[in-house]
Formats: C-alpha cells, structure tokens, sequence
C-alpha cells in the first residue's frame, strides 16, 4: 500500500472501527459538508454489508443552506441509515438564549449549546467528527481520540498520549469522546479522494451565479434573509463557489469558475489563501478563537 | 505518491520550530492569510527579523506565551514528489510523553543540534528514544551553522562525537545535514555557504529517502477490530470479522490460528473497499470470512497455523512511564495492544534505563513520570505477542489506569 490515499483511508477506516468496537453510543455528526460526507463514504467502507454503528446527527443551525439540507435528506434516504436533526433555534428558546447579532449574525458559537444537548439527550458516548488538524492551529495539537469532560470541554494541556496506532476511549459516565478519523488530511486531499471515489457533493461547491455582499475585508457573503444590511452594502453577483459549507452567515464564497473536480483541485493547488482564512468570519476575532472554542465545548 | 511521517526532536534554542517553518514556507505550503497573521504576531512576540517561523507551530497560547513547545502539533505538506506529515514534538524533559506520542508512528527522526553546543543531553535523549521506539532513519541536522562561519571542521567534529556515542544504541540509519534555518541555509536549497557540503539539502533528503520498511521476514498478523453481523434476512449467516492487516499478508484459503482460544481453521473469504479479493496485504483494512463458525470476537488475534506469536500471560516489557502520578505497587491497569484489551499488574521492576547514558541502571522500585523500565507485566487474559524490533504492530502496547482511565505507560515487547 504505497499511495498515500490508501493509507489515509486505511487509517479513517481503522478508527472507525475502533469507535464501534469501543462506544456503545457513539454518533456521527453530519453536516452536509465534503468533510463529514467523506466521513459517510468511509463508514460505508467500514461497515457494510452491515449498518452503521451510529446514527447520523445533525445539529441544524436554521441558517443552512437549503442545498446541504436537499442533499442531507437525499443521501440519509439512500443509506437508509438513521438520521437526528436537533435544532439550534429551538435550543435558543428553550434555554432564553441570546441570538447571533450584527449585520451577520452568527450561530457557530451558539451549536455549542444544542450539541451538548444532543449528547445528554442521547447519551452519547463518542461523537465523531470531519475535523482536520490542517484547518487551524489549535486542531493541529488536537488527538484523534479527544476526551471530553461532562461539560464538553477540551483541556489542551492534560491531553492523554496517543501512541502508534492504540486508541485509549475509556471514559467515565458523563464524559464523552470526540473522534476524528481524517485529522491527517488536507483540504486537497479530501479533493483527491472525492476525485478517486467518484464521491456526489451539494452543488454549491461548484461555480455558480450568486447575489453577495461584499464585506470591508472583501470577503463575499451570499444575500440571504439573515443578514441585517444597510444602504451602504455594496450588493454584487459573481460567479463563486463554497470551499466550506457552514452557515450562511459566517461562511464566505470564492469567487471560482470551478465546474469539475479537477477544476477544483487545480484552483486549490494555485490558492494562496487558507480554506479557514478564505470562507470563515470567526476566527478573524483572535490568535486563540478555536482554542478557546474547543475548550467551552466546540467541536 | 508516497507519505513519510517524521517527526523532528529538539528545543526551542534549537530552532527546530524555525526548521518546520522554514521547511513550509520555503516549499510555498504556507497561505498568505497566515503569513500575515504571523507577521502581525511576530512584530508583539517574535524574537527574529521579519517573521517568527517559530509561530506557525505553536498552536496554543500557554506554548506562544512561554516561547516553548508543550504539545505535539501536526503538520502537513507536499511536494511534487511526496506528502509529508510532520510531528513537531516539545524538547524539554518534562514533556518526554508528548515527544514519545509524536514519535511512535514516525518512519524518521530529525534531531537537530546546535552547532555552537554540539552534542548535548537533549540529543542523547532523543537518539535513545529514537532508539528505543525502531525509527527506522535518523537525520540528524546540525543547525546554527551560520554562527559557526559555517565551519566544515565543526560540523565534522560534530558527526564524528554523534557517531560515537550513537554506536551502542543500534539505530538502523543514520544521517547527517548542516543546515542553518534562521538564514534558510540547505533547509530547501542548496546553500553557497556551505559549499564543501556535497548532500542533498533537507528537503532534498526527505524526498528521496527510501521508506519501504525492510521487514526480513514479516509474519502475517490480524486483529479483530469489530465484528459485521447484518443479520437480516438475505445476509442471515453473514459474519464478517472487520480489521485491519497489523503485517505481512493473508489469502484466502490460508490455514489460521485464532489467539488466545487456538482454534483453526481456515479463511474461506476476504473483503477490501466492499468486494472480493483473493489476497491482503499490510495496513490494508478488510473483512476477513472464516470457514467454520467458531467463537471469535474483539481482540483475537488471526495467524497463520505455521507463524505462531508468543502467547502467555507473563511478559516482558520496556515501558516509559507517562503518568504525573507515580507507579503504585499493587495498582490495577488495562494492557491495551491495539483493540485488545485485558486486565494487567506490574509484576517485576527489573531495571531502569538511564535516558542520558543509556545505562542500565538497578531498579529503586519506583516509576515516575518520564521514566524508561525493564518490567514484568502478567495479564488475565493472554496476549499474542511479536519482539517489537521485529514487528511494531504487535509488539506495542499501552497501559491504562483502571481507575483515573488515564494512558499512563506506553510500552513494548523484548
């Protein structure tokens, strides 16, 4: 096995396995993106002709866009595997939460709190998730077995030691694990494999004509009811596509010409800016954004 | 394309954060959004001229505002001839466990030294640990030529106290490169100022350096990650043992071993990527079939009838104590050797290993954190082992603390 996507694969496969076979409640958390839609093909690998060991959980920030939901609905109905929609709108009544504000208003922080939810809910045990350690510098120190303490919270300095390829999942009631079986891959090399796999993505993640707004630090947002604007936005359409599809209101277009694949590999060989620092407005506040994320319970 | 996974040894003062910056920035694998950051950081933090490399690989806010390497960060980038993944692991003693972590799945070792202090304690330790852990290559970088007129007398004395004092510890390759980071000296292109130099820069080396891991005689090896029981109603008998190949290879109608229950049979089916295929070979992840029904779960261990592991309760180990808590006689732990799992004591401290000297030392009948150990471990339930010089899939283990859930030792087999 000398090609270094059969062994990415081999090692996604090998701890999602290890999830199975160590958790009695885990759960796979699916956002509609091409990361967790990898993490879907690989369970395919891992498990069938069998099911999956987990559900799909999906926690739904209301500020989707309606093309991963489409998508979500159809692949769940095709796997014929079972899926969970928790939604943050609600927990944002429940709980008298304060909603994302400004002209856009973000709920990225807020899935925190109905992720927990969900957890508790269900009683999971192991989450597992399409995180990268090429996405940012606080998930490059994270484990592939991350443990979480009852409140979901990350503590980067008491991280246990993970050595060769032995996975320690032991945890106490109440605690529980994020998983992530593609830390080791880039943002090209999920292209690759989608290439090599033939796998299907929503399609805004290939070039299409979109009404944006563009922001003062020229990022282009998609016009969407979400958005609170005033008369000095500058409203454009361009020919964009996503390279990370979050919500609405956080995620930036690129403006791309992309229709294939390939064409998109080739854009991304050549970009010059960083999938986090092209598409998302959140980790523009601080050095630290996604540590201190991760340590209140953020994926 | 081929992935090397390496992992690079050394302390801040070293510059080995500066080399992993040096190395991605000078292969354009960094975006300009994050060299922007880091100049704006460098120009509040940063001890060098333009920008601190060495930010790009700390991650966390302890480790920029100390200046040091806690934690392992990963890192990742390609060239047109490989993909590397790179752990970048803390140098400083207390954080022995998080350099051990980095380095347990490398298929190389950089250790970089100081041109102007040569050979010191850090280096002895990490050339041991590298030792111990089978690295298959270590380069060792002398770095900070720069500050020596880029002498070639210095980095040959250099090479010559290396070679010294690495000949006991049997370490299968070794390397040398003069490079200076800070200036960008052979780290991708050749420099001038090393002339008398006549290797491939760093870069050079880590794309060319042959990875096809020489086993002379690989034993096929199997574990049983999860078994695929569908059990509706066209799949009614199908049972499928999930895993992955731990070494060598199997094919179909090969005559096998269940450990520790010894039953035989033989393999009737195996699947790789959702079909059928006559042969497996290693890392691949597949579903192997067995001719008869037998009793087989989680951990059992699949081998040949004719390449036995050692199966016993009893073992011997060199462990590195990785707990903030000390040993405990008496203390109950989980021997972990990849998805088996079973109940464990430590028996016996035979001996102790000194990191510094390589020396073998009596054991006072204590483990601390960062301590290395000769140990008898005996378990419930008995564990299918290889040596792990010769197989490091199953002659790896890890301890784990029944009560605090803790990894508190990784381990492997004599």
């Amino acid at each position: 096995m000398s090609d270094y996507l059969d062994q990415l694969e081999a090692e996604a496969i090998y701890i999602l396995r290890e999830v199975a076979g160590q958790f009695d409640r885990p759960a796979l958390l699916f956002s509609g993106g091409k990361d967790s839609i990898c993490l879907v093909h690989l369970a395919l690998k891992a498990f069938r002709p069998g099911k999956f060991p987990f559900p799909l959980v999906h926690v739904d920030t209301g500020h989707n866009f309606q093309e991963a939901l489409d998508y979500r609905d159809q692949l769940v109905a095709e796997l014929g595997e079972q899926l969970i929609v928790r939604s943050v709108e609600e927990t944002i009544v429940r709980q008298k939460l304060q909603d994302g504000k400004g002209k856009f208003p973000s709920r990225n922080a807020l899935q925190t709190y109905t992720l927990l939810e969900v957890i508790e809910e269900f009683e999971f045990d192991a989450c597992i998730g399409g995180a990268r350690r090429d996405e940012e510098k606080a998930r490059a120190k994270e484990r592939i077995f991350s443990v979480r303490d009852e409140f979901g919270q990350w503590d980067p300095k008491l991280q246990r030691p993970e050595l060769w390829n032995i996975y320690n999942g032991k945890i106490d009631k109440g605690e529980n694990v994020r998983v992530f079986p593609i830390s080791n891959w880039t943002e090209l090399d999920v292209w690759n494999y989608i290439k090599r796999e033939n796998i299907a993505l929503p399609n805004i993640y290939f070039t299409h004509k979109r009404e944006c707004v563009l922001t003062e630090h020229g990022q282009l947002m998609a016009n969407n009811r979400f958005l609170e604007l005033d008369s000095t936005d500058e409203l454009v359409t361009r020919n964009v596509r996503y390279r990370t599809v979050g919500d609405m209101t956080c995620t930036a277009a690129v403006e791309s010409e992309a229709h294939t694949v390939d064409d998109i590999i080739a854009e991304i060989k050549l970009a010059k800016i960083s999938e986090r620092g092209a598409t998302r407005m959140d980790d523009r506040i601080s050095e630290a954004a996604m540590e201190d994320r991760k340590k209140g319970g953020y994926f | 394309m081929e992935l090397l996974r390496f992992f690079t040894a050394g302390n801040v003062d070293d510059g080995k954060s500066t080399l992993i910056g040096r190395l991605l920035y000078d292969s354009e694998s960094i975006s300009t959004d994050i060299i922007e950051t880091l100049t704006r950081q460098s120009k509040t933090t940063g001890v060098n001229a333009d920008i601190d490399l060495a930010l790009l690989t700390d991650g966390l806010r302890a480790e920029r505002e100390q200046g040091i390497t806690i934690d392992v960060a990963y890192k990742y980038f390609t060239t047109e001839k490989r993909k590397f993944i790179i752990a970048d692991t803390p140098g400083h003693i207390q954080y022995t466990r998080n350099m051990f972590t980095g380095a347990s799945n490398a298929d190389l070792a950089i250790i970089l030294v100081d041109a102007r202090h040569g050979i010191t304690d850090q280096t002895k330790r990490h050339s041991i640990i590298s030792s111990i852990l089978g690295i298959p290559h270590v380069l060792v970088c002398v770095n900070k030529m720069d500050l020596v007129n880029y002498s070639e007398e210095v980095y040959n004395e250099i090479q010559a106290a290396y070679k010294a004092f690495a000949e006991p510890l049997n370490l299968k390759q070794v390397s040398f490169i003069p490079t200076s980071a800070l200036a960008g000296d052979n780290v991708v292109h050749v420099s001038e100022n090393l002339s008398w130099y006549e290797g491939p820069s760093l870069l050079g080396f880590l794309e060319s350096v042959s990875i096809s891991e020489q086993q002379p005689k690989e034993e096929p090896r199997f574990q049983v990650q999860y078994v695929i029981r569908p059990q509706t109603d066209e799949l009614h008998d199908y049972r499928g043992y999930a895993g992955s190949i731990l070494s060598g290879h199997f094919q179909v109608g090969d005559q096998i071993k269940v450990l520790p229950s010894g039953l035989e049979t033989t393999i009737s089916a195996i699947e790789l990527n959702r079909q059928q295929v006559q042969e497996a070979f290693r890392g691949e992840a597949v579903i192997i079939h067995l001719s008869e029904d037998l009793d087989v779960s989680r951990g059992n261990t699949i081998v040949p009838i004719d390449q036995l592991p050692s199966t016993e309760k009893s073992l011997e180990a060199t462990i590195c104590w990785m707990d903030n808590t000390p040993f405990q006689p008496g203390q109950k732990l989980l021997l972990q050797q990849n998805s088996f799992r079973t109940k464990a004591v430590l028996k016996e401290l035979s001996g102790k290993i000194d990191i510094h000297s390589y020396e073998q030392l009596e054991s006072d009948g204590s483990l601390k954190l960062n301590d290395f150990a000769h140990v008898t471990i005996k378990t419930a339930e008995a564990v299918s082992t290889d040596p792990y010089t010769s197989n490091r899939k199953t002659g790896a283990f890890i301890l784990i603390n029944e009560n605090t859930n803790n990894t508190v030792a990784a381990g492997i087999f004599n």
